[in-house]
């Protein structure tokens, strides 16, 4: 059984006892647990069922790399799942519930899939199973792994995260990621040049695993040299430290993701949970150490099965053994430590089984001497299969399989070496190479990632560049720090600290190969023994990959799903590459890797979301009447950023009716619209005639001062892109109206053409949308209310018929408010814009409320404006106009100069199929029954397309309820339209119905225009 | 996540400032040009592994356009420059002469 | 006429660091050529500053100037004179390509203050915000999260910062949301 020891644990304070649930069981720990060592000293030994087969799964690791010990974490609106046991820190209250089971973690019928189906759910499955016999998938297979198959459960849709996050922005010269020694030794060798150094440690404590395995530094233990350094660091004003903050990935041009975790070991703390952090350094040292690597043997998986330095992690650091008879297997002299380990904390260690046939050095002396019984040349054959480890058989390691002898034990700890932490340093592009001796992929210091200036930007230090003792670890670690100050502009001073020495107590054997346990297993031990935990995958999916033709790492890796899970292959990688290669008769190095890409371990959405989410989720535009609208009924539209009322909604009325009364309301009184949005972009300069020439498809140079007209702007390739209002102020000054959604991009293609086409025309554009609150003051009543503002205030500007004619303004004071006022219409009635500046918009638009009462004045809004144009058949950008529309099909030829030689747009408007009499025009549409056509519905015509779908001939580009004329009223696009004037078409609507409409003139209303001209 | 430097406020902007703004020093064909040379001018576009010229706006800055010259693959940069030119200045030139002997764009070369 | 409102009347939030709208202040949109005499002197005369150096602000007593681009120039002086300081810089550059717009209205200003502002800010701009880097007289255009704004440091180690009205709102939340009690990141306080 796993269980606490009575002595040992570095990390865990006795005196701190902690309650936690796992599965609604009440179990204890102590502060400065893990999850994981926490379930290990209540012998919860069975922590999950995996992916595919529901196989009972336990910890295979301590660190991020576990693949196995992924639980549900917290309750309600804090619940996550695929937390990993080994990352989370036991706190008070912690509850954790195991995944992938059903109905319990105990009994699962969904191992079943082991027993019955894993003959079939081998590499390849789905793709295989989807092609024959096709009612099989359907009613048969895909039933029964939904039920079973998936990580963990999403949260409850209803619930929004509890907590908040946020991003932290970074610079500095030098980023050392992982606190073990090395990145601390780096860290101070860089921060020796006074160099800005930031320090990443993913764990909530310093020194990495060197505690663990011994050795001395600076004639120092690691632990007090750790506790020095750290006290030499914090002391340095140009270095930070961040514990509980990984380095999470390396981009393009040196950028780096930083993920810590502020609450997470202290929920509900208040503050941000976590917190991104985006650094720019000059240079990143990778400090990240090296993960041990998995044996390949029959049951390697079963609970009790582990990495041999995590069990003496669980030894040293928590004080807590996996077993009380462990077996030790083993490619490599490291193992021996924890045997060692083991046997200095009273736990009996049954078996060391060392695959070579010389057996170790030194550490293996040591281990006999202790009178641990040490077999060479010998392999694990088989676990036996359950819930926990209970007999191990073993046999040759040169051989198939045969002539076991079987061993009781609860535990099997198992080394077969170490491959360094290459992820940060290939997430850019850092390339590898294959270091036979270690058996590992590291990385190569020649081919470094590079960033802006074609410099290498990423250096490793110690274990994480390959070496694995301790002396040449601290060496490596200081001269990769200098190095990467010195890259970053901080050459080296002549005063340095000595160059540090250490030593590991003693000289290792070397390590030999170990892909296989046996060299020659049968497929009944293959068929179980497991390469990618997460994933299910075992020796055998990789080779029958082979066999049918997967050569490609890459194709490998998604055909058998190796290294895809949530761990992304961290324990996997490595052996099932080993195996590829054997079983396509190549090395390894030829074989290759897969990649590496961010994150190293996942991150959660929320930091990435950062502080965007609730009333900050987006930035949402308001003009300066917006409360007023907000107390007044408003139903919002957003429109872009902004929201703009969709109308004012009155006690008990619902959004159709408040449309319609607004619509009648303007017409036969007085309206108020905010038009604030609306773009105002002012265009001054000598060439500023010359350049509106060229933006708008009218002429723009000939109009007068005090006068306005409509514009048509298009793209280079023909296409409408916006329209409004121009208004001439002075002689080398214009005004331009956009579309709400328009002004910021107008803007930009502006500056756009001054700056890169035209730049020796001498134009300034300034955008001063939001220097004015603007509000279209519409309907009979119109120029009443506004003379009653004038009377009230004494005087103002003259805003007769004949001082301020259609399409002219005029600057002056209406109602005591500085304003200008334009005559101009977007719906047909009298209608005057009124401009003031937006810190007195609320206050004229007040204003004008209550000077409106006896006109009968209502605000209306953007669905009420929208059916006043669509009445008069105006067109709107992006109803009418969907990017390939010209101005030609809307019969707007009358706003084409044909005066100019130029102007954007013009060149493409002649092309070909711009030119097409067949290309679709507007129209207005009548429905027979005066029903409202659907939006966007299209028209059918005669015949059938390639496909068999009917031909069309037409689309509804708007459609309405006209309260004016009690019946719908459409606008749209349609072939030959203008010509086919009083014709019936069909346009079929959803669930069978066909609307017909007769094809007429899209000016519905007041077609000769008097309500506008009084 | 890309950064460049703005040669007109001088910020060495990361990319969240930045709009890029495609392929640099095209030309303009306008009214009386050929189907062919507006369809060019339109459509066609360099999509080089390697060398590339490029428009770039500092827009969430200074506001203004600007020229980039950066190598695709590697994604070295190995200058930018001002947007009021119609090729690359001698000194950008040189600079990628210097990592990239005998590179040509288009019609433009060391 | 009416008493001109600022978008957010002056809200305020202390946490890490104080956040508050500082109401309306006058601001002119100023183009032009900086190397031409004449207009040197319309913006001596409108502020009583030089033109200001590369991303520098210059402040006096009647008013400041930013750098905003090679070619333009945000100046700040009283609310109430702004009008009629636009109106005079239009005379005195009559002979010389250029454009002067008022601006008051169109944006919105907050300050940031107390130890934390730093961090504060670090938290929505990608701004290198470390002393030596940022310091008083600088000034910067660039994004607050997800909206365009424009700050600078003074002596007082007071951030100002300028944005669009319409988005008042959205910074006084993102300033405060990033100066919460609880978030302190402890690198530059």
């Amino acid at each position: 059984m796993s269980t606490r020891l009575a002595r040992q644990g570095r990390l865990i304070d006795r005196s701190r006892q902690i309650e936690f649930t796992f599965n609604g069981k009440k179990l204890k720990g102590y502060a400065g647990d893990t999850l994981a060592s926490a379930l290990l000293a209540n012998d919860q030994m069975l922590v999950g069922r995996s992916f595919k087969y529901h196989r009972p799964r336990g910890l295979v690791a301590s660190g991020a790399e576990e693949p196995n010990a992924l639980v549900g974490l917290g309750v309600g609106d804090r619940f996550e799942p695929n937390q990993r046991a080994t990352t989370t820190e036991l706190f008070s209250g912690l509850a954790a519930q195991s995944q992938n089971h059903w109905p319990s973690l105990e009994y699962d019928v969904g191992v079943l899939n082991s027993k019955l189906f894993s003959r079939f759910l081998t590499a390849g499955f789905y793709y295989k199973m989807f092609i024959h016999p096709r009612p099989f998938w359907k009613h048969i297979y895909e039933p029964f792994i939904r039920q079973s198959a998936g990580l963990g459960k999403a949260p409850e849709t209803e619930l929004k995260d509890a907590d908040s996050y946020e991003h932290f922005y970074f610079f500095c010269d030098v980023l050392v990621i992982g606190g073990g020694v090395a990145g601390l030794q780096a860290a101070k060798s860089a921060a020796e040049t006074g160099a800005k150094v930031l320090v990443l440690e993913e764990k909530s404590h310093w020194g990495g695993r060197t505690p663990v395995d011994g050795g001395t530094i600076d004639g120092l233990s690691p632990e007090a040299w750790i506790t020095r350094t750290l006290a030499e660091l914090e002391a340095m004003d140009n270095v930070t430290l961040r514990t509980r903050t990984m380095g999470a990935g390396v981009y393009d041009h040196g950028y780096i993701l930083g993920y810590e975790r502020l609450t997470d070991h202290a929920p509900g703390q208040g503050g941000p949970r976590h917190r991104l952090w985006r650094i720019r350094p000059q240079q990143t040292v990778t400090a990240t150490g090296a993960i041990e690597r998995p044996l390949s043997f029959a049951g390697n998986d079963v609970p009790g099965v582990m990495l041999a330095a995590a069990m003496r992690d669980y030894l040293v650091n928590w004080g807590v053994t996996p077993g009380q008879k462990v077996l030790v297997a083993t490619n490599n002299d490291d193992a021996y430590r924890t045997a060692i380990a083991l046997h200095e904390a009273g736990v009996e260690v049954v078996r060391v089984v060392d695959a070579r046939e010389s057996g170790g050095g030194e550490l293996a002396d040591r281990v006999r001497d202790l009178g641990i019984r040490i077999e060479c040349g010998r392999a694990i054959a088989k676990v036996k299969d359950g819930k926990r480890v209970t007999r191990v058989a073993i046999c040759a390691q040169n051989g198939e399989g045969g002539a076991r002898e079987e061993i009781e034990a609860d535990a099997v700890a198992m080394s077969g070496g170490w491959s360094p932490v290459v992820h940060l340093w290939s997430h850019c592009g850092g390339k590898l190479t294959w270091d036979a001796a270690q058996a590992h992929f590291r990385p190569d210091p020649e081919r470094a990632p590079t960033g802006h200036d074609g410099r290498p930007f990423v250096g490793t230090a110690g274990a994480a560049s390959g070496p694995l003792g301790l002396a040449e670890v601290m060496a490596d670690a200081a001269a990769a720090g200098a190095r990467a100050a010195e890259a970053a502009g901080r050459p080296a001073r002549t005063a340095r600290t000595a160059p540090v020495i250490a030593t590991s107590d003693v000289t290792e054997a070397p390590m030999e190969p170990v892909w296989l346990m046996p060299a020659r297993a049968d497929i009944d031990l293959r068929m179980k023994t497991f390469l990618d935990y997460q994933n299910d995958v075992k020796v055998s999916d990789v080779q029958l990959a082979a066999r049918e033709g997967y050569e490609s790492v890459e194709h490998t890796k998604r055909y058998t799903t190796l290294g895809m899970a949530t761990d992304q292959g961290k324990l996997s990688n490595i052996n099932g590459l080993a195996i590829l290669a054997d079983a396509l008769d190549a090395e390894i190095p030829q074989v290759g890797t897969t990649t590496f890409r961010p994150p190293y371990h996942p991150i959660s959405m929320g930091a990435i979301g950062g502080e965007a989410r609730g009333e900050i989720f987006q930035p949402l535009r308001k003009t300066p009447m917006y409360d007023w609208h907000d107390s007044h009924g408003a139903h919002w539209e957003p429109v872009g950023h902004w929201r703009r009322p969709y109308a004012y909604l009155r006690a008990g009325e619902s959004v159709h009716d408040a449309v319609n009364r607004e619509v009648k309301n303007t017409r036969d009184a007085l309206g108020l619209l905010d038009a604030s949005t609306l773009g105002k972009l002012i265009v001054k300069g000598p060439d500023a005639g010359r350049f509106l020439d060229m933006l708008y498809t009218n002429m723009m140079s000939t109009l007068k001062p005090g006068k306005c007209r409509y514009g048509l702007m298009c793209s280079e390739n023909g296409f409408l892109s916006d329209d409004g209002v121009v208004a001439r102020i002075d002689a080398d000054t214009w005004l331009c109206h956009t579309t709400t959604g328009g002004a910021d991009r107008i803007h930009a293609h502006m500056e756009e053409w001054l700056q890169t086409e035209w730049w020796d025309w001498k134009v300034y554009v300034a955008n001063v949308t939001e220097q004015l609150a603007q509000v279209a003051v519409v309907g009979p009543n119109a120029r009443k209310v506004l003379e009653k503002l004038n009377a009230k205030a004494g005087g103002g500007m003259d805003l007769s018929k004949e001082a301020l004619g259609f399409m002219e303004w005029q600057d002056g004071e209406i109602g005591g408010f500085k304003a200008r006022a334009y005559r101009i219409s977007f719906s047909g009635e009298l209608s005057y814009e009124i401009a003031v500046s937006a810190s007195q918009g609320q206050a004229f638009w007040s204003a004008l409320i209550e000077a409106g009462q006896e006109f009968g004045i209502m605000p209306y809004g953007t669905e009420c404006l929208h059916i006043l144009r669509a009445e008069k058949g105006f067109i709107m950008i992006g109803d009418e106009t969907d990017g390939t529309v010209i101005p030609q099909d809307l019969g707007l030829h009358w706003a084409l100069s044909k005066k100019k030689d130029d102007y954007l747009g013009k060149r493409a408007q002649v092309r070909s199929y711009m030119a097409d009499p067949d290309r679709w025009q507007l129209v207005g549409l009548e429905t027979l029954d005066g029903s409202v056509l659907p939006d966007g519905a299209y028209a059918v015509g005669n015949g059938v397309n390639a496909n068999g779908q009917k031909n069309t001939i037409g689309r509804v580009t708007s459609t309405y309820y006209s309260a004016t004329l009690d019946r719908g009223i459409a606008m749209g696009l349609v072939k030959h339209g203008p010509k086919r004037m009083g014709e019936v078409i069909d346009f079929p609507g959803l669930e069978g119905k066909i609307y017909q409409a007769r094809i007429v003139d899209p000016v519905f209303f007041d077609k000769d225009g008097e309500k506008q001209n009084v | 996540m890309l950064i460049l430097q703005c040669p007109y406020c001088g910020v060495t902007a990361e990319e969240t400032e930045l709009h890029a703004g495609g392929e640099a020093h095209l030309k303009r064909f306008g009214p009386g040009s050929s189907d062919d040379d507006f369809h060019d001018y339109l459509f066609m576009r360099e999509n080089p592994r390697g060398i590339h010229l490029e428009r770039w706006r500092h827009v969430s800055g200074c506001g203004k356009w600007f020229h980039a010259a950066r190598c695709t693959q590697t994604l070295e940069v190995f200058g930018t420059y001002s947007a009021q030119t119609t090729e690359p200045p001698q000194q950008i030139k040189d600079a990628i002469s210097a990592k990239r002997p005998g590179w040509s764009w288009r019609d433009v070369s060391g | 006429m009416s008493e001109a409102v600022s978008a957010l009347n002056g809200a305020s939030f202390a946490g890490l660091a104080r956040v508050e709208e500082t109401g309306l202040g006058g601001m002119i949109t100023l183009r032009g050529d900086f190397t031409s005499a004449g207009f040197q002197a319309a913006v001596k005369a409108a502020t009583g500053c030089a033109v200001p150096e590369l991303r520098k602000i210059t402040i006096a007593d009647r008013g400041a100037v930013a750098w905003m681009s090679p070619d333009e120039l945000l100046l700040l002086v009283d609310y109430a004179e702004a009008e009629a300081v636009t109106a005079s810089l239009a005379e005195d550059l009559a002979g010389e390509h250029h454009m002067a717009v008022n601006v008051s209205d169109a944006r919105a200003c907050f300050t940031v203050s107390g130890a934390a502002a730093r961090e504060v800010i670090a938290k929505v701009a990608p701004v290198d915000l470390a002393p030596g880097q940022f310091a008083p007289g600088d000034f910067r255009r660039t994004r607050f999260a997800q909206v365009a704004a424009a700050f600078w440091l003074d002596e007082a180690d007071v951030f100002h910062i300028v944005c669009f009205r319409s988005v008042a709102a959205y910074m006084f939340n993102l300033l405060s949301t990033a100066a919460h009690p609880q978030a302190q990141v402890g690198v530059y306080s």
